[in-house]
């Protein structure tokens, strides 16, 4: 019955709605003209490319698309098979400290690499602790481990970085699943393990499915770990166009390069889109089943281990990274002598001075408001134009795929060509505007609308039109159907879209370091002027302007969090 | 309201990311010229220059700073320039003057060489290398971390100082030899000198890095705590070392070619060649200009530096890059 209530409703609304349909798409389409297809377009064209080079290339790509394809396989295979198993604890079982440690999940997203490498150095690097307590130990020399320059080296750091969008994506889908659906399973005399077989992962699928590919595509463009953590072995596309690019100045094979990389995104997004497109059964939060406790002990001592594992995997290296930003190593180092070390301040107060009046010196508190500014502006841009799509777009059929798969380009688009093209396109008319302030939002909007619009689809095709049906039989207009029956439904997800767009902009560093201007200095660009000079206090500097980062990074989803709560008047979680 | 009162003349500085001034005299430039000034950070000096190239149709910006000798002949050949005599030019010695048609002017200098931790050295009981082969010896093995030079100037600094050592034929005998030796290479300086080297705060597993002659002033400029003597030294033997030459250029088709001149003469003038060592790290070339204290007493300065001619550098660079690649990462 449910089904003919369906087409019935689906036939009203194919026949007024299509005109507004094309309205909502409006905006989002003339943006994505402007800003993505036009600088891609100009970028290409001027790059002097021919596809006849193709032939005299042809070991640099097989070389590097064959690496890119095996290491982004692998890191997404392992960020699945812990970030499921994470998604799930963190959403569906009540713990002590469990905000805590899924918003520590969320932090590595936003670090530049550099940091990160940092973290993991003072960690397990051949000096950190890690390994110093060995060689204490063991007597031995040899360090017990050396990431860097490995294979696992960038799996780990993939994962670590990566993690969360599974989290974010999986946990409040696999939350908001309808409890009757595994309950009715049970009662039939499933097994637990044929109930998440047969019941659960499908129902999870389109989102594990957009999870997966939303890793992959950022694995398989991975840049800055490539080049901090592989070190000089290995080499994905996207690390040789900015080779190509920026160190032999050869467009014409850049040019190919990003259009290969290109090709390929667009292939798996088509192949992801075929395997994804059943719907979501979600339901309304009073249905919703109450994140529990662990069932006996058995599944509280798995639940318990994977919490501590996490614990450790995240804390860790966020940890050492805040200690050394308030560790002063003292001037006699060479001795390693603790006597002039010690637990200081001064990284702090130091980067509120500039030392020798330097005017690209970055007042922190500069560079934090322009991060959130950039950060709030962005996530507001995304999530508005990702609603416009969502709403926009017809609900099944051709066009919807099509769309959904060329949205996914951006995410595959070498940041390189990209911020090349905006040079092109933005300093001459009739659209010369780049050196204003809001060219990085909008640049920004580009790599966080494929995560929103993921992020927001699967919820929002799989409200039950029958709930819109019922609104509608009892006078509500649409925007009245829209704040009461959709928006409760997809708060959650949409709390998901603002955050991940929002994370996104805090540490996206590509495009910025492409479009930069002095004048707009955000906290990755503040962090990388005091890394980029020796000396001890230079590097303190740099750890203590991560500390904040990392402070405004968790107080945004914090913020995001509560007032989402306010927004539908439901209760925080 | 006066009819004096006009808007400031903008104009447009393209930078590497390094580059660095006294705000005050950015301040006291524009006041004097009625003037406003832009600065576009535009990467490293590499992709700075490939930046103006690929806008050179539409020119971002007037001037550009940063082009070192290494990539002179690509700049002077496009070419992207407009040629400048400076008054300014006259206390500048021609050692630094390498483009005779002065599109390129000279405006700091610096040398990249292997820093060491002292105090390893002190402890171990371990010479300090003299020359290159000295590093391909066995008390040396795995103390060295060199930057890739595809991806990092000082690493490219580093390579092209082996390369005239040992010349287009000998050099990757050489590079052989130090990885057999243990040789670490990395992808960008911030890695080499903070990751991996032992004298800095990540306490890493060599002694020895590729940086430049004036880190262990920095070293003490930016110690945590006040330091009198840096932790660190350079190697500056003959020919050990790669000297840069770093220089500004007005950029073909500007609108402001009086303030553009005025910029470069600036650039050039007493206050600034005397505010360039401690803002960036490198050496003023007018022979006029005093250097602070800290860097007479920390900077070791090679008397007889490694040189290459820039054509050949850029006929050979993609070559020399590929081929040292090979043998590294074979």
């Amino acid at each position: 019955m449910a089904a003919g209530l369906d087409r019935g409703y689906a036939e009203v609304r194919s026949g007024k709605s299509r005109n507004w349909r094309w309205l909502l798409l409006c905006l989002p389409i003339l943006y994505g003209l402007i800003f993505y297809v036009w600088p891609l377009f100009q970028v290409i064209r001027s790059s002097g490319f021919e596809i006849g080079q193709l032939a005299a290339a042809t070991k640099t790509i097989n070389r590097t698309v064959s690496f890119s394809l095996w290491q982004a396989t692998l890191s997404t295979i392992l960020t699945l098979a812990l970030g499921l198993p994470a998604a799930y604890v963190l959403y569906c079982f009540r713990f002590p400290t469990r905000s805590t440690l899924r918003l520590l999940t969320a932090i590595p997203f936003i670090l530049p690499t550099v940091v990160v490498a940092a973290a993991f150095n003072a960690l397990v690097g051949s000096g950190g602790w890690l390994n110093q307590v060995w060689q204490a130990l063991t007597g031995n020399e040899k360090p017990l481990l050396t990431l860097t320059g490995s294979l696992a080296g960038i799996l780990l750091a993939h994962i670590f970085y990566n993690l969360t969008i599974v989290i974010r994506m999986a946990g409040p889908a696999w939350s908001s699943l309808n409890p009757r659906l595994e309950a009715a399973a049970q009662t039939l005399g499933a097994s637990p393990w044929q109930v998440f077989h047969s019941v659960t992962l499908p129902l999870l699928r389109p989102v594990i499915v957009s999870a997966a590919l939303l890793v992959f595509l950022f694995d398989f463009t991975s840049f800055g770990v490539i080049l901090l953590v592989g070190g000089i072995r290995f080499s994905t596309l996207e690390v040789e166009i900015y080779r190509q690019t920026l160190s032999f100045y050869n467009l014409p094979l850049a040019s190919l390069l990003a259009l290969i990389q290109l090709a390929c995104t667009l292939a798996f997004a088509a192949l992801y889109q075929y395997f994804s497109s059943r719907p979501l059964p979600l339901v309304p939060a009073s249905e919703r089943k109450a994140a529990r406790k662990p069932d006996g002990w058995q599944q509280l001592l798995r639940i318990s281990l994977l919490i501590l594992f996490l614990w450790i995997f995240f804390a860790g290296p966020l940890i050492s990274l805040t200690a050394s930003a308030f560790w002063s190593i003292g001037a006699d180092r060479g001795e390693r002598s603790l006597v002039n070390a010690g637990w200081t301040l001064a990284h702090f107060s130091g980067l509120v001075k500039n030392r020798n009046s330097d005017l690209f010196y970055v007042p922190p508190l500069t560079a934090l408001m322009n991060s959130l500014k950039f950060a709030v502006l962005t996530a507001f841009a995304s999530v508005g134009l990702g609603m416009l799509l969502v709403y926009g777009l017809p609900w099944r059929g051709k066009l919807r795929s099509v769309a959904v798969i060329l949205l996914m380009l951006p995410l595959g688009t070498s940041a390189v060509t990209l911020g090349l093209g905006y040079i092109l396109t933005f300093n001459k008319p009739p659209l010369a505007w780049g050196g204003g302030p809001w060219i990085l939002p909008l640049a920004h909007t580009l790599v966080a609308l494929p995560f929103v619009v993921r992020t927001l689809m699967p919820a929002v095709s799989s409200i039950p039109s029958f709930y819109r049906q019922s609104a509608a039989v009892l006078g509500a207009g649409s925007w009245r159907i829209f704040w009461t029956v959709d928006l409760p439904l997809i708060r959650r997800v949409l709390v998901s879209a603002f955050i991940f767009a929002f994370t996104i902009s805090l540490g996206e560093f590509g495009a910025t370091s492409l479009l930069y201007r002095p004048q707009y200095p955000t906290l990755p660009v503040a962090i990388f002027r005091y890394l980029s000079l020796p000396g001890a206090a230079n590097y303190g500097q740099a750890m203590a302007m991560s500390v904040v980062m990392m402070l405004a990074c968790a107080a945004g989803i914090l913020i995001i969090e509560k007032s989402s709560g306010f927004l539908t008047g439901e209760g925080g979680e | 309201m006066t009819a004096e009162v006009h808007a400031p003349t903008l104009l447009r500085v393209m930078t590497h990311d390094s580059f660095a001034i006294s705000a005050d005299l950015v301040k006291q430039f524009e006041t004097e010229h009625q003037a406003k000034i832009e600065f576009i950070k535009a990467g490293d000096a590499g992709a700075a220059l490939n930046k103006a190239l690929f806008t050179a149709d539409n020119p971002l910006a007037d001037v550009l700073f940063g082009v070192d000798n290494t990539f002179l002949t690509r700049a002077l050949e496009h070419p992207l320039f407009e040629p400048y005599d400076s008054p300014a030019l006259a206390n500048i010695p021609p050692q630094f003057r390498l483009d005779s048609g002065n599109s390129a002017l000279p405006v700091d200098y610096g040398d990249v060489c292997i820093n060491y931790d002292k105090s390893y050295f002190q402890q171990v009981g371990l010479p300090i290398p003299t020359r290159f082969s000295d590093l391909t010896k066995a008390e040396y093995a795995g103390l060295l971390v060199v930057e890739n030079p595809a991806s990092s100037s000082p690493g490219m600094a580093f390579l092209l100082s082996t390369i005239a050592a040992y010349g287009p034929e000998g050099y990757l005998d050489f590079w052989q030899a130090l990885r057999d030796n243990g040789v670490v290479v990395v992808n960008d300086w911030e890695t080499a000198y903070y990751t991996n080297f032992s004298a800095s705060s990540g306490r890493g597993p060599q002694a020895m890095v590729v940086s430049y002659g004036t880190s262990p002033a920095a070293e003490v400029i930016y110690a945590s705590q006040p330091v009198t003597e840096s932790p660190t030294a350079s190697v500056v033997s003959e020919n050990m070392c790669f000297r840069q030459v770093e220089f500004i250029g007005i950029l073909r088709g500007t609108q402001e070619r009086q303030l553009a001149e005025q910029f470069v003469d600036f650039m050039l003038s007493q206050p600034v060649q005397e505010d360039i060592p401690l803002q960036m790290f490198m050496f003023p070339v007018l022979s006029t200009a005093s250097i602070p204290d800290v860097f007479v007493q920390n900077v070791q300065i090679p008397e007889q530096p490694a040189s290459i001619d820039s054509e050949l550098v850029e006929r050979n660079r993609e070559k020399w890059l590929q081929d040292w690649t090979e043998v590294m990462l074979k």
